[in-house]
């Protein structure tokens, strides 16, 4: 079983103790100006941001099929067993792929940092693995943030969409985004209205590049193949056209002789 | 002569300031770091270094394959007077794009991480093998320049005799390198702009680097034959041009085509930033490929020249707006590159042609002069039986 985060954002008051809470597990600073920003940084790795009386969180999806950790040359992303999508720094090299190709836009760096790393919400993995919940679900006081199994979590947002329809759009934000994520979202309203993105393909997205990557072996083994022959090919006509006097004498041609 | 002097000390003052600028750049960059020394965010993380320097870069060096292919492998024999200048290009090339990986990376340092920490689902990983195999290959294709000036025909001997399964690996290696490029891209279709955007990106960055690995060649001949006083390769460039607009006509039919199946050009219709640079990158492309296909053009050098330099800036219009133009249109902020970035990108390009011009006064280069005495009377009468027969 994975764990996941449910996040209601019907439920949320906007009050930012888990912007608290995650800042004090990371040991960022936290104030009321850093409050203030709605925006993910290398020092705020969850934000609440506001969308008139609505709120939405944003942090790291903990995609099933992580983008970030498929481009990663190094493998400093990875997907554990557990759920949380973690960051080994001692392997990254900083080339900022996972950046780039992020469909949520979620890595940050620390740009002014002399040896940078990449940051991101880890949904508390050594917590999760002593089995407890993550900062951002034990601090927030309404529920609207709460950890547990991904199955168990799925269950949990269908039945608050059947108990109360009005209150609800009818759909779970994660359940097949990118071929699903490990943060769940439900919304009143339709989820590009909190901003989230809704124009992700259903499919997770390292299949379009594992697509042409699983190809290199055989484009090794023909290509080589190919050339060889063709360069047979091509040297035998010149040595053919040789014996029989056609051939005009290049450099090199003579060259296997000396 | 009494000409000449004023306008190189004119060039040297240049060099001497870009390199001064990229020096103050460098420090800027290694003493405070990226944040300090590029525009580069969250939202945008890859800039000029990367849309420059390594995706115009690698392309512009494609001309070393294609040439060490065409003579090698396809025998055809009469293109080796322009070998060995594609592969010096390429080396540089080749090696300039490391120097602006290591001022790229975050931790520079840890370049090397992909030899041993391996993840074979990642581009990036092809990537890096790609550069670290192919500057090897490239060196040995060099070799054999530095092996004739130092006189090492024994060690000349044995390459000789590797030589060819070296260049097969080379041409593998450029064809692997040269679309992974592209397939970098193909996992962000939310966020590139669909008029770049495609799954043919890594078809379509091969071909158009195998155009420009040929104008290339054609744009370094002509400016060596310049700077040296060199006769030029008229009737081999001919046929370089020749080719270079069967490239350009092929890699434009598939570009459109794949636009137009996946309903694409359709975007032409708003009048965006993206659309005008489209057009401008597809002008690039087309303009020297119908002027190709007229031989009036191709006889002409000057002519030729002018294709190739047309074509040149089709394929860096075209790699800067898969990296920069349209993935900006996605991220949601606006990225103009910082002085340093520029500076230090000037630099790279400044000292590439300072190394290989010392490079072309110092070594065999070019054709007249490529190989050892009792060689060279046999290429004599080469240069004699191509200009006879073409």
């Amino acid at each position: 079983m994975s764990k996941a985060i449910l996040y209601d954002s019907t439920l949320c008051v906007g009050c930012r103790a888990c912007e608290g809470a995650c800042a004090e597990k990371w040991g960022n600073p936290y104030d009321d100006n850093i409050a203030k920003q709605e925006k993910l940084s290398a020092a705020k790795l969850t934000a609440v941001r506001t969308f008139g009386e609505r709120y939405s969180r944003r942090l790291c999806m903990h995609c099933q099929e992580p983008t970030c950790a498929s481009v990663c040359p190094v493998g400093a992303l990875r997907k554990t067993e557990l759920g949380p999508v973690v960051y080994e720094e001692d392997r990254c090299m900083g080339c900022r792929y996972c950046m780039a190709a992020c469909p949520f836009q979620v890595p940050a760096y620390e740009w002014h940092s002399r040896l940078p790393k990449v940051k991101k919400c880890d949904m508390c993995f050594e917590r999760q693995q002593k089995g407890l919940p993550t900062a951002c679900s034990e601090a927030c006081p309404t529920g609207a943030t709460i950890t547990g199994d991904r199955e168990a979590l799925i269950a949990e947002a269908r039945k608050r969409i059947a108990e109360k329809p009005s209150e609800y759009h009818n759909r779970i934000y994660g359940l097949k985004d990118v071929g699903g994520t490990s943060v769940l979202f439900l919304s009143a309203v339709p989820f590009e209205q909190i901003g989230l993105k809704t124009n992700l393909p259903q499919e997770s997205l390292p299949q379009l590049t594992w697509n042409v990557l699983s190809k290199v072996p055989d484009v090794v083994v023909m290509g080589s193949a190919l050339l060889w022959g063709i360069h047979w090919l091509c040297h035998r006509k010149a040595e053919v056209e040789e014996i029989e006097g056609a051939y005009r004498p290049f450099p090199f041609g003579k060259e296997k002789e000396r | 002569m009494s000409l000449r002097l004023p306008k190189l000390t004119f060039w040297r003052a240049v060099f001497v300031l870009v390199m001064a600028a990229g020096a103050y750049a460098t420090y800027i960059r290694f003493y405070y770091g990226l944040g300090a020394s590029t525009n580069l965010t969250d939202e945008f993380p890859w800039g000029l270094w990367i849309g420059f320097d390594v995706l115009c870069g690698v392309g512009l060096a494609a001309g070393g394959f294609t040439l060490a292919a065409t003579v090698h492998v396809f025998n055809i024999k009469k293109y080796e007077p322009i070998v060995r200048p594609a592969i010096l290009t390429a080396f540089l090339g080749y090696l300039l794009v490391v120097v602006a990986l290591m001022f790229d990376l975050g931790r520079p340092w840890r370049i090397w991480h992909p030899l041993i920490m391996w993840n074979p689902h990642s581009v990036m990983f092809e990537v890096g093998w790609c550069v670290m195999l192919y500057t090897t290959v490239l060196a040995l294709e060099f070799s054999p320049m530095l092996l004739e000036r130092f006189r090492m025909y024994r060690t000349l001997a044995v390459l000789k005799r590797i030589m060819l399964p070296v260049v097969i690996a080379g041409v593998i290696l450029s064809t692997l390198h040269q679309s992974s490029l592209g397939s970098l891209y193909l996992i962000v279709p939310t966020k590139l702009h669909p008029l770049w955007y495609s799954p043919l990106l890594p078809v379509l960055f091969f071909v158009s680097a195998v155009a420009v690995g040929l104008a290339m060649t054609i744009f370094e001949s002509w400016h060596s034959s310049k700077a040296f006083g060199r006769k030029l390769e008229t009737p081999l460039l001919m046929g370089l041009g020749r080719v270079l607009a069967v490239a350009l006509a092929f890699y434009s039919t598939m570009r459109l085509w794949d636009l137009a199946r996946r309903g694409s050009l359709a975007h032409l219709r708003n009048s965006s930033m993206e659309t005008w640079l489209f057009t401008l990158e597809m002008c690039l492309f087309l303009l020297p490929m119908l002027l190709l296909f007229r031989e009036r053009v191709r006889r002409n050098p000057a002519g030729l020249y002018t294709c190739a330099v047309l074509a040149i800036f089709g394929f860096l219009a075209n790699r800067l707006n898969v990296s920069l133009a349209g993935m900006e249109a996605g991220s949601g902020v606006r990225y103009i590159p910082k002085w340093t970035e520029i500076a230090v990108t000037l630099s790279i390009v400044a000292a590439g042609f300072a190394i290989f011009r010392f490079a072309a006064q110092h070594l065999a280069v070019f054709g007249e002069e490529a190989h050892a005495p009792e060689e060279r009377q046999m290429w004599q009468a080469a240069d004699v039986a191509v200009a006879k027969g073409d």
